[in-house]
């Protein structure tokens, strides 16, 4: 069994005084997907601010392919082949569509990605190519967001809830094109608010509550009272 | 045909103005830090300019290519050294940073030049004139006006159509997206003090040229570029360089009524703008 | 059972309040004890410290930097030249009038400027006081560009022996600094200074909780105004000198000011008051050294700003958790006793 290309050990954050994940064990292998599905507050966020370097933690709680990396800045962890889709999409209100994916390639690490590719996985940011960012709906602005990660060519893609502020039909359509985001072995952690989209791409599930893991299975087996349980701490 | 002449002058004489001006914009767009030593800064390059200047015998122009590559590694390395640390939401640190620097720098030109006024020699260029329209305009005026021109308008096309100016804006925007981007924001800020130290060295160099200056100048040439850039408006390169036409402008107007108004004059035109367009003339509100 | 209860004070600033009373008194008597030079000395001092309190008022609570207080220390400097030579005030009447002045003037100045904000704001200030210096500049029955001096009538009214009028120099000063330190306190310990300290600490939070923060701001600006104009007043009826470079100088009184309360401790009341006794200090050992002496201030400024931004005091109070003018609240608990 090969090593698994990232590993969360007793991972601790905090926020200040405020702490935010207590001891959290966490094994994603090469080529996976998996679901961290959790109400708000769970700590999702941090667990993704953790991973990609915005926040700093012991150094080796986390670990990418053997090395341990917890204390790496973000941009040491980004050209270490780990890219994040934020919260939020946070777009570069400056910069247009295009420069916004052109910012992404800054790392030139090599790969199937470029703006060639992202363009005819979301065709409609080709025709918006040149407008401000912000100047788009919500949904393209999704788009950009992955096109921007993917741009880097990592090898690690994680997801901080993509579907939030999105309509069900846009939703679907990111969600579909997630196969073709996510084949060729990239490894991917999403993040989610709504289960069933999440396990509907992952092979494994983690359930976040209050910093701590409350359910680790994968998702073929998984029922929904076990999930229910874990996701609202009922006994 | 007089008043025409006097706001001819006045208008190249915005070119410098927009000269001290285009460094202490662009490091207020990419990291929001106002450098209150900027004048000095501008100061300094005149003082390293007369030092290349004398020591080899070289124009002053020349010095240029000595200067500019001095002071932008010195940019890098104050910014990454000092200046990176004090970079927050809180106002003060860089603020007060910026004035104690202030303080050495102008202790430090008295140290080395002594309280004397100053000034490069640049030989023919500096009385050379041509006629243009009937009327008789400087070549160094002229030249000056020139590379304002050329300088910003290099600035603009660096920022919106190089990878750098790329990562300047994505930086200036979101510094936490931006170092997931792969950028080192630390770094990027350095590369931005540099380039407004070269930029500030073009200014110091033709300061040089153009007048007398001693080691407390810098305070005035700070308060010359900053209303330039608030008249102009902020976050517009082009807004500044009007900003330092009006205000050579209410200079060389306020100086024809009466010599001793011409400093007032610009200080009022300034204040004017401030009282009835906060915003500047043409201001570009940037996210 | 524990009981809690809520004070102002602790017994650090009870004790730190006798011994300024001791002080106090010891000072009142100083023309009795000290020499000419001293008395001179110690005058500068209680300016410098009122001028650092004021400052420390604007920028450490209401979060306005200003590098252009010169403006009023100068104003004020040439209103008291004016009224005592051109309306023949008493030099007394002609300080409170500084004052009065002051605070007219700075309500439209306050108008413009408050348009900036933050750092811009600060240049602003600098850009007032330079109007104010070249305004001045102009004034030739003031002595234009070269300044004037105080006649020796005026001066003669103060009091009619030299030791007479140095003994009256050195107590209006004490004076100053007692009322400015006093009214700053007395301010900050009031409602409107908890909104202010509130201010301070989170703005966004402070204006969300209702409190106008531009009127507060506004305000402070204006009363430190006038009382920096009384105090620039003051310095000049003791130079009996005046010229637009002296009155207006950024040196003089802006950057020492500024490292005084940087040094010190910014925000604190306290902070000011060990700014200025160690800017002395250090102007006493190191002064001969010119130059260097500005450049070693400005290099320790820089160093107290990145690696102990709350200056000296600062880090006493942080580290020994105490605070010698009673301005916040402490938790007291108390166990009851036991019969």
């Amino acid at each position: 069994m090969p090593d698994p290309i990232l590993k969360l050990t007793q991972l601790d954050a905090h926020y200040g005084d405020f702490q935010a994940l207590y001891s959290l064990d966490m094994t994603l292998s090469e080529g996976d997907v998996i679901a961290v599905i959790g109400s708000n507050g769970a700590g999702k966020s941090t667990l993704m601010r953790s991973i990609s370097g915005l926040m700093s933690n012991a150094s080796d709680q986390v670990i990418y392919r053997g090395a341990p990396i917890g204390g790496m800045r973000a941009d040491e962890v980004a050209a270490l082949g780990i890219a994040l889709v934020p919260e939020g999409r946070q777009l570069f209100p400056s910069l247009s569509v295009e420069e916004n994916l052109l910012i992404g390639r800054r790392l030139q690490r090599a790969g199937p990605w470029d703006l060639r590719k992202v363009f005819d996985l979301f065709p409609v940011l080709e025709e918006r190519r040149a407008y401000p960012s912000t100047a788009l709906s919500g949904g393209q602005q999704q788009m950009v967001a992955i096109g921007r990660a993917l741009m880097s060519n990592p090898d690690l893609i994680l997801f901080d809830e993509i579907s939030l502020g999105l309509a069900p039909v846009i939703i679907k359509s990111i969600y579909e094109a997630l196969p073709d985001i996510v084949g060729e072995g990239m490894s991917a952690v999403i993040v989610e608010q709504d289960i069933n989209k999440a396990l509907s791409v992952a092979s494994r599930v983690y359930c976040l509550m209050e910093g701590r893991v409350t359910l680790e299975s994968d998702t073929e087996t998984v029922s929904r009272n076990a999930i229910s349980a874990a996701y609202f701490g009922i006994e | 045909m007089d008043w025409v002449n006097t706001i001819v002058q006045g208008t190249l004489l915005g070119g410098l103005y927009a000269l001290f001006a285009a460094g202490l914009s662009l490091i207020f767009g990419v990291m929001r830090l106002v450098n209150i030593a900027h004048g000095d800064f501008i100061v300094l390059a005149a003082y390293l300019g007369l030092t290349v200047v004398m020591s080899t015998g070289i124009h002053p122009l020349l010095a240029l290519i000595l200067v500019a590559p001095t002071m932008a590694a010195i940019g890098y390395v104050l910014q990454r050294g000092i200046l990176n640390k004090t970079l927050g939401d809180d106002i003060l640190p860089p603020l007060l940073v910026t004035f104690g620097l202030s303080v050495i720098l102008q202790n430090l030109f008295l140290e080395g030049y002594s309280a004397d006024p100053q000034k490069m020699d640049a030989g023919v260029l500096e009385t050379a004139s041509v006629g243009v329209a009937g009327l008789s305009l400087g070549v160094l005026p002229l030249l000056t006006f020139a590379i304002a021109v050329a300088v910003i308008a290099g600035l603009q096309y660096m920022f919106f159509r190089t990878s750098l100016g790329r990562a300047f804006r994505a930086v200036s925007d979101n510094q936490e997206i931006a170092q997931l981007m792969g950028l080192n924001k630390r770094h990027i800020f350095g590369l931005a003090m540099a380039l407004a130290l070269a930029v500030t060295a073009v200014a110091g160099i033709l300061l040089g040229i153009r007048t007398s200056f001693d080691p407390t100048a810098g305070g005035a040439r700070l308060i010359y570029g900053f209303e330039a850039v608030i008249i102009g408006g902020l976050g517009n390169l082009w807004g500044t360089l009007a900003g330092g036409v009006i205000l050579g402008v209410a200079q060389t107007v306020g100086a024809k009524i009466d010599p001793g108004w011409q400093l007032l004059s610009g200080h009022i035109a300034f204040l004017v703008v401030l009282a009835i367009r906060p915003q500047g003339l043409f201001p570009r509100v940037s996210g | 059972m524990r009981q809690y209860g809520v004070s102002r004070s602790s017994s650090a600033a009870k004790v730190a309040a006798v011994l300024g009373a001791v002080i106090l008194i010891v000072l009142i008597a100083a023309p009795w004890w000290a020499g000419r030079a001293d008395m001179r000395l110690m005058g500068e001092l209680f300016l410098y410290l009122a001028l650092a309190s004021l400052w420390n008022l604007m920028a450490g609570y209401a979060g306005l930097v200003s590098v252009g207080q010169q403006a009023y220390v100068g104003f004020g400097g040439y209103i008291l030249f004016a009224l005592t030579i051109f309306g023949e005030l008493p030099p007394i009447v002609a300080i409170a009038g500084a004052g009065v002045l002051g605070a007219l003037i700075s309500i439209p100045v306050a108008t413009l400027i408050f348009r900036l904000r933050g750092a811009y704001f600060a240049i602003g200030t600098w850009v007032i006081a330079e109007v104010f210096r070249l305004t001045f500049a102009q004034v030739s029955s003031l002595g234009g560009g070269s300044g004037s001096s105080l006649p020796v009538g005026i001066v003669r009214s103060l009091a009619s022996s030299r030791s007479g009028r140095e003994s009256l120099a050195y107590w209006m000063a004490l004076g100053a600094v007692v009322v400015v330190i006093a009214s700053v306190y007395l301010f900050l310990r009031s409602r409107r200074g908890l909104a202010l300290t509130a201010i301070r600490d989170n703005e966004l939070a402070a204006g969300s909780l209702g409190i106008d923060i531009w009127r507060i701001k506004f305000v402070v600006y204006v009363v430190t105004a006038a009382l920096t104009s009384m105090i620039g007043a003051l310095i000049f009826l003791q130079k009996l000198r005046i010229s637009p470079e002296a009155a207006f100088s950024v040196n003089d009184w802006t950057a020492f000011v500024i490292f005084i309360v940087v040094i010190g401790g910014i925000g604190t009341l306290e902070g000011p008051i060990i700014g200025t006794l160690i800017f002395f200090a250090l102007r006493e050992t190191l002064a001969d050294l010119g130059t260097v002496y500005l450049m070693v201030l400005g290099a320790v400024a820089i160093v107290v700003m990145l690696k102990a931004p709350n200056g000296v005091w600062g880090y006493i109070a942080a580290r020994y958790n105490v605070q010698l003018f009673p301005l916040g609240y402490r938790v007291t608990t108390e166990v009851p006793q036991k019969d």
